[in-house]
Parts: C-alpha cells; sequence; structure tokens
C-alpha cells in the first residue's frame, strides 16, 4: 500500500483545517478518539493513492501531526513500468 | 512510503513535541515558521528568543534555542538589552497582541524607533487569549469579548491598533511586513516575510517586524475552521497583508509579496 501521508493520531487534536486545503478532499473525520481524548482525521484506505504529496495539510497543520513523501516519479507512457518500487 | 524523499519535514530547531495549544489555534503554525527561518538562516547556536507572556509563554520549550522569559509587554525591552550585550546573537521577541499592542505598546515602538537590531515576531489574534479571552486594542469593532460583552465600541473603545503600519512609520524599522497563516499560499508567503524580517537586522539596517494575523478559536468560541475562515472574511480586509517597509531593496524583497 502507498501511503503518501500519515497522520500522528497522538499528535491530532482534530480541528480539521487539513480537510479544508487538500485539493483532493481525501482527509475525513474519523470515529476514533486519541488518549488526549480529540478526535483524529485520517485518510482512507481507498483513496490515499489520490493524494499528490502537495503537502497542503502538512502546512495548515498547528500541531506537526502530519508527514507527507513524495511518490515515485510514473513511467512515461510507453515505457514499462518497472518503478513501482517503494 | 517512508523510504521515499521527504515532501514536508519539520525543522530541526522546533521540539518534536504536542503543543499546549488549542485545537486550531495557529500559534503552532506561527512558532514552527520562526523554526523554520531558523534553520535556514542556521541560526540554531546564534539566536537568542525573548518570550512574552500570552499563551506562547511556553515557546522555550519548543523552539530549542537559548532563551530568556520576559515580564508581561516587556520582550523589546528585554531584547534590547540582550542584544547590546551579545552584539553577535540573533536576538528576536515573539509576542501576542495584548503584550504587544496593550502593556508592552511603550517598549514596542520606542525598540522599534531606536532601531535596534531584533526582531519582532507578533502573533495578532485579536484578543487575549490565555487570560480567558478580554478585549485587546487589536479586538476588532463589534467583536465580544469577556471584557466588552456587547461587541467593541469604536466611540469608547476606539478602532483596533493597526501596529504594522504604525511600525512601518517609524525611522529605526528596516521591515515591517503583516501575513496571515489560513491558507496554503498564505502560509508560504508568510514563512517569507518572517525570514525578511530575521534577515533585516541581522544585516544591521534596523529592527525587523512581522504581524501574523492568527486564530483563537477557543475565545472567539468559533470551532477552527469558522475561526480561520474569519481571518480572509472579517481581518484581512481590516488588517491589510503586504510588505510595509523594507531597506533591504527590491532584490532581497522578491517573492516576499503577501498581498491577501
Ligand atoms: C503585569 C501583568 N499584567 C497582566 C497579566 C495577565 N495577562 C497574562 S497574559 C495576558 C494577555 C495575553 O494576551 P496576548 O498577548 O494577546 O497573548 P495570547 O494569549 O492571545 O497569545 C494578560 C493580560 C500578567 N501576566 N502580568
Ligand atoms: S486560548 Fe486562544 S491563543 Fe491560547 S492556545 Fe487557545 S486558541 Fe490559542
Ligand atoms: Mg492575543
Amino acid at each position: 500500500m502507498m501511503r503518501p501521508v500519515e497522520f500522528r493520531e497522538d499528535r491530532c487534536k482534530g480541528c480539521a483545517l487539513c480537510m479544508t486545503v487538500c485539493p483532493g478532499e481525501i482527509i475525513t473525520m474519523s470515529s476514533r478518539f486519541n488518549t488526549s481524548g480529540y478526535k483524529v482525521v485520517e485518510v482512507r484506505d481507498e483513496v490515499v493513492e489520490e493524494c499528490t504529496s502537495c503537502a497542503a495539510c502538512a502546512l495548515i497543520c498547528p500541531d506537526y501531526a502530519v508527514s507527507v513523501w513524495r511518490k515515485p516519479a510514473k513511467a512515461k507512457k510507453g515505457e514499462t513500468a518497472d518503478v513501482h518500487a517503494g | 512510503m517512508k523510504n521515499g524523499k521527504a515532501a514536508f519535514t519539520l525543522p530541526g530547531v522546533l521540539a518534536d513535541i504536542p503543543t499546549h495549544y488549542c485545537p486550531g489555534c495557529q500559534h503552532g503554525v506561527a512558532q514552527r515558521l520562526v523554526a523554520e527561518c531558523l534553520d535556514e538562516l542556521a541560526l540554531s547556536e546564534k539566536a537568542i528568543c525573548i518570550g512574552s507572556i500570552g499563551c506562547s509563554v511556553f515557546i522555550y520549550n519548543y523552539l530549542k534555542v537559548d532563551s530568556v522569559e520576559a515580564p508581561h509587554g516587556r520582550a523589546p525591552a528585554v531584547a534590547t538589552g540582550v542584544k547590546r550585550a551579545r552584539p553577535e546573537a540573533a536576538v528576536f521577541t515573539y509576542q501576542g497582541d495584548g503584550d504587544l499592542a496593550s502593556i508592552g505598546m511603550a517598549e514596542t515602538m520606542h525598540c522599534a524607533n531606536r532601531g535596534e537590531r531584533v526582531t519582532i515576531v507578533f502573533v495578532n489574534n485579536t484578543v487575549y487569549g490565555m487570560t480567558g479571552g478580554q478585549m485587546a486594542p487589536t479586538t476588532m469593532v463589534g467583536q465580544r469579548t469577556t471584557t466588552c460583552p456587547g461587541g467593541r465600541c469604536a466611540d469608547n473603545e476606539g478602532e483596533p491598533i493597526k501596529m504594522t503600519e504604525i511600525i512601518a512609520s517609524l525611522g529605526g524599522t528596516a521591515y515591517a511586513a503583516r501575513v496571515a497563516v489560513d491558507s496554503v499560499k498564505h502560509v508560504r508567503a508568510a514563512k517569507k516575510a518572517v525570514r525578511r524580517a530575521f534577515e533585516a537586522p541581522l544585516n544591521n539596517l534596523g529592527l525587523g517586524f512581522v504581524e501574523i494575523l492568527a486564530t483563537c478559536p477557543t475565545n472567539w468560541k468559533m470551532t477552527p475552521v469558522q475561526a480561520n475562515k474569519r481571518i480572509s472574511e472579517e481581518l484581512i480586509p481590516y488588517f491589510p497583508l503586504g510588505t510595509y517597509k523594507n531597506l533591504m531593496g527590491e532584490q532581497a524583497a522578491e517573492g516576499t509579496e503577501v498581498e491577501g
């Protein structure tokens, strides 16, 4: 599973600002609470591939709860796609 | 994809610990931008942070630099002393609007007017956050607080003070800008302005000042998302974003355009 974006649930305070800036609108509020009692956001497995690694969520997050990694470059048309490692 | 290249990294000078701020409070973003600039300018060993009284009082726990905690409003005076005693240090204050524009108005004005080679990071959330939401000099007309429950009245309390415009008008100021952190575009512009506010005194040109419009969802009695919307809908029209003074010239200022 490619997960270019991860939320540190122990840091999330459920402010939902990341949900308002994600261009793909892939972040949602979960129904879980963390140990501090805050509801936390999540990216569901079925949409996580739509993350473009733009890091908008990380830039707006006041709690340093988001980690974002770049995806490996996509294979150009015609090339065999053997670059999916990672 | 932890083996991939990071698209976002936290600055090393920022302690990677949970903050005490309320959900959605933009002190967290403001202090991160300061930390990013300290890292980029390689100032972690050279910086001395002058903390203030307000919700950011624990800033010394979050920025891994030497620091002094100033009495309420006195951060610019403490910064003056620290800078004069240690001229090689990169001295900066981090102050709220109650601290800077109420009790510390005199210290702030005179520090800028003298052109102390220090940086002032001013986080304006239009309220006294730490003490439970009293009116500040920057509270908007009509805004309800515990000390103006019917809303601030311009006739009685005057209009919100525009600090960046005032500081920019003083001879000792080398750089003054107002920014916001309510959108990704504004966060990026804010970072550049914070950096300029550090560069101006380091280049011995005078004081560097940056005002960051920020939310206080708790005392605004709003959700973080509502509070963030209030920045663009209510605050920016009255407190226009932009660079109000810059003695570093066009080239240094490139890319710092922070208009709404
Ligand atoms: C001499 C003195 N007077 C009053 C106070 C009470 N006090 C603590 S913080 C504060 C205002 C904080 O507001 P601001 O500077 O805007 O910071 P914020 O919490 O909003 O970030 C006041 C009046 C104090 N600590 N010391
Ligand atoms: S009271 Fe306001 S300024 Fe203080 S931590 Fe909470 S949201 Fe932030
Ligand atoms: Mg305040």
